[in-house]
């Protein structure tokens, strides 16, 4: 028996955490896991990477009891299983963290923690001993955050340790983490894999869900790639090198990074914004002061820690917040407040940080999203009283093919496309309009490989035409790739503007924890 | 066939309401197969029974029409009984007071019923984009103010008390009736109005840039923000058109079925429309069948009454299964769809 290794004195040692064998799943017109063997022991690390839509978090939602397979076996600690729920998981010590935090941000971080299994004293709810218990479980594994703090206080990678800490808390000896660093800013990522390390040193199996090799490479022990639902090896970190795994997962040599080709620019700014002051939706000043042109030929991008002021400055650039003070104008036109419909009409199109819930609507078919937007455009509209469908279709369909869209038809609805994907059809959508200014967030968040470089190239294309393109993006080397030009946001302000050749990963990260800036 | 597998659980849940209401027949002392009988002969034994579930069918297929044009741009439209109301008040009253030739006269004062009930939707549907207020609320307390501001209109102190022995208008004038189809039966041709507007409103929702805007509204606000949609436009437009729509059930109740505006002669229409639209899955031309539905189980009670073989009241009750079994899964998704957009990251990942 695999998994368990008999000691000289008879009794059984079970280092085998999970295994997995032959896991199918199937949604309607996608084979997710097309027979995955997976196997984790306590004490490790197993990094599962993949492109998106490979099948990994489907795996691990049907570890985690979410999903039920529809073919395999799921051995734990060595025992066949039938995990009929998340409930029956987190009975058997297994947890997960989804990239999606389910906090309740009114109550604190130990009521967070304990909620549903919460100590009591008679009839009573203990909170002493909840307070102890939790402080206990933050000491013995080193995850920093305050027990009586409120959740919704806390940055994002500290409610992520209280993710954790509450399948901990609930007895989990096996921990899933879903594309965990997806929302943190660098150094979080770091105190996150510190974390990691420690868990693995006092026994616990931890699962880390990513599709970025170098953390794979960080922090695991093995690692497993995921292609197109099946596993095409299983490999110690130590054989492994970013290359290897490139390869594994994209099946063909990868281009890692994107190089902008030298372009002269005109020096017209297209998109000019004047002393804007933003309040955020609790009537905080978010954006305090922010003034920034962008030129034709232009990419600017804007670096920051998550909650700086980036949102609420890229939904008052695009109509989507009414500033306080201060002005955005578009070419030579004032358009300060203006309707995202105006803008567009100006030549300004955004690539919005959220994708399912402001870039798409979901349920709508890929050819109702391809023209979100520009339904009443008279190429899609005969008048107010009928839409002119053919034009719709054949227009969706020159953008499915143009921009490369693993779409069934036009007629599928949106929610059945891979993210990455879905993110092809906003790409597609915005740039096909003939934009002048192209304000993108994130572009890349959650797209894998080939993703990335597809976006990073209709970036790069776009300014090659002429487009100034504003880039806001927490990934630093993303935006010092991509930009011309680094302004870095820290507290609501713009505290410093570099352009790509004098700037160092060092500055830009002491401008963004909020040390001094030098000024281009 | 996506109809067949949206309409496969719905004939379903349909089956199973009509087993239970037989369990509670038979516990409640009752001979289940004589009042099923009954049920089923007096909504479809023969070609009266037959005209009097389409009679009871018409204004409902009307309100429903009105709730499901608001529930697709997200909005719960619960004052369909008002609208209905002042639908029909303001058709009555075109219909006694202006003088023009037959058909033009009908259409007319269809005309002013829509815009009357329309008016009765606009209120909320301002209020609600322009300050928040839940139309929940809002329309179902405006449907009582319809209710009985049209019922003091024709009350002995009223201006419009047409008749000394019942709170009721006189008579509209022949010109503006709509026609029946068969003497002794109440069945007008507002069925045919009421088949014809599905149409249009499954037209106006899937084939229009104005259905596409409230359809984007109703399924994602944000979204639709984002792509400049009008927001607060589309949400008063929606309310606006289902006030309208009851309004024109209203309307087509007075011009084809009691020829004069009565007070409250509507039994719930209203609500009735509020099950119908959900049992259609918010779909127009389901509508009509959905409308059917109640309308059968309506006409079936007032038979198990009048046959003796159980009170009303046991018929109200088999029709409330009814509708709770096929409405509640679908409330409940719509809540769950409210509360809970989670399971997105699987989704991303597949």
């Amino acid at each position: 028996m695999p998994g368990v290794e008999e000691t000289p004195g008879g009794a059984r040692r079970i280092s085998q955490a999970v295994r997995m064998e032959g896991i199918v799943k199937r949604f309607p017109g996608v084979l997710a896991n097309a027979g995955i063997d997976f196997s984790l022991d306590f004490g490790e690390a197993h990094g599962l990477l993949g492109e998106n839509g490979a099948g990994k978090t489907v795996l691990m939602s049907i570890l985690y009891g979410l999903y039920q397979p529809d073919g395999g076996r799921i051995f734990v600690r060595g025992t066949p299983t039938r995990i009929g729920s998340p409930a029956v998981a987190i009975r058997l010590g297994i947890g997960m963290v989804h990239q999606h935090f389910m906090l309740v941000p009114r109550l604190t971080v130990a009521e967070n923690i304990a909620v549903g299994w919460e100590p009591t004293r008679g009839p009573l709810f203990d909170r002493r001993a909840m307070v102890r218990r939790i402080e206990v479980l933050v000491k013995q594994y080193g995850l920093e955050v305050d027990p009586t703090a409120r959740v919704e206080e806390l940055a994002v990678g500290e409610q992520q340790r209280v993710e954790i800490l509450k399948a901990l808390y609930r007895g989990a000896e096996v921990l899933i983490l879903d594309e965990p660093t997806a929302v943190l800013a660098e150094q979080e990522t770091e105190a996150l894999f510190a974390a990691v390390r420690v868990l693995k040193e006092q026994g616990k199996a931890v699962v880390f869900i990513t599709h970025k090799l170098d953390e794979a490479l960080a922090v695991c022990d093995r690692i497993t790639v995921l292609r197109k639902g099946k596993n095409v090896g299983t490999l110690p970190a130590r054989q492994a090198t970013p290359a290897r795994l490139a390869e594994l997962m994209v099946g063909r040599e990868v281009v890692f990074q994107v190089r902008p080709e030298p372009v002269e620019s005109e020096g017209h700014p297209l998109l000019a914004v004047e002393g804007l002051v933003v309040t955020d939706d609790r009537g905080v000043q978010a954006v305090r002061g922010v003034s920034l042109v962008v030129h034709d030929h232009e990419i600017l991008g804007i670096a920051g820690v998550q909650g700086n002021g980036q949102k609420e400055l890229v939904e008052a650039i695009c109509g989507l917040r009414q500033p306080q003070a201060g002005h955005v104008s578009v070419g030579e036109r004032d358009l300060t407040g203006a309707s995202p419909r105006k803008l567009a009409r100006a030549g300004l199109v955004h690539i919005p940080e959220d994708r399912q819930q402001r870039g798409l609507i979901l349920p709508f078919t890929v050819a109702e999203n391809a023209v979100l937007g520009q339904e009443c455009d008279p190429r899609f509209a005969i008048g107010p009283w009928a839409q002119a469908r053919r034009n719709i279709a054949r227009y969706a369909q020159e953008l499915v093919e143009r921009f490369s869209i693993a779409a069934p038809s036009v007629r599928t609805p949106v929610q059945a496309l891979s993210g990455g994907n879905q993110q092809r059809l906003i790409l597609a959508r915005e740039l096909g309009r003939g934009p002048r200014v192209v304000v993108a967030v994130q572009p890349t968040r959650g797209l894998d490989v080939a993703g990335m470089e597809f976006v990073w190239n209709q970036l790069l294309a776009m300014r090659r035409q002429g487009c100034a393109v504003l880039l806001v993006s927490m990934d630093l080397d993303e935006v010092m790739m991509l930009a011309d030009r680094v302004a870095v946001m820290y507290k609501g302000a713009v505290v410093g503007v570099w352009r790509r050749e004098e700037a160092t990963k060092h500055d830009l990260g002491l401008a963004m924890l909020g040390g001094k800036g030098a000024v281009a | 066939m996506r109809w067949l597998r949206e309409a496969g659980p719905v004939v379903g849940a349909i089956a199973l309401a009509l087993g239970v209401g037989a369990a509670v027949c038979a516990v409640a002392g009752y001979s289940v197969p004589a009042v099923y009988r009954e049920l089923v002969r007096g909504a479809f034994g023969g070609r009266y029974q037959l005209f009097q579930t389409l009679t009871q069918a018409t204004p409902i297929l009307f309100t429903s029409l009105s709730f499901v044009i608001a529930f697709r741009c997200g909005l719960f439209n619960i004052g369909a009984e008002g609208q209905l109301y002042v639908g029909a008040f303001a058709a009555a009253w075109a219909g006694f007071t202006l003088e023009l030739p037959p058909v033009l006269h009908t259409v007319v004062c269809l005309l002013f019923g829509a815009v009357a009930g329309g008016l009765w939707g606009l209120v909320p549907g301002w209020l609600r984009a322009r300050r928040g207020a839940n139309e929940f609320v809002t329309t179902m307390m405006l449907s009582y103010v319809a209710i009985y501001l049209t019922s003091w209109l024709v009350s002995p102190r009223g201006p419009y008390h047409g008749t000394q022995w019942a709170n009721q208008t006189v008579r509209i004038l022949r010109s503006a009736e709509l026609p029946r189809f068969m003497a002794g039966a109440q069945l007008s041709w507002g069925i045919a109005v009421g088949a014809m507007v599905a149409v249009l409103v499954w037209y106006f929702i899937f084939r229009t840039p104005r259905g596409y805007q409230i359809r984007a509204v109703g399924q994602n606000p944000q979204a639709a923000e984002y792509g400049g949609i009008d927001v607060s436009g589309s949400m008063i437009l929606a309310l606006t058109l289902a006030g309208a729509l009851a309004g024109l059930g209203g309307a087509a109740e007075i011009l084809g079925t009691h020829r004069r505006f009565i007070e409250f002669f509507s039994p719930g229409y209203g609500w009735d429309g509020i099950a119908g639209g959900l049992i259609a899955r918010a779909h127009p031309i389901a509508a009509i069948l959905a409308a059917i539905l109640m309308g059968a189980l309506r006409a079936g009670g007032m038979a198990i009454d009048r046959a003796g073989v159980a009170p009303a009241d046991l018929a109200a009750v088999i029709q409330g299964i009814v509708i709770l079994f096929v409405v509640a899964p679908e409330l409940i998704r719509w809540l769950r769809r409210v509360r809970l957009p989670r399971s997105d990251h699987v989704r991303a990942e597949r």
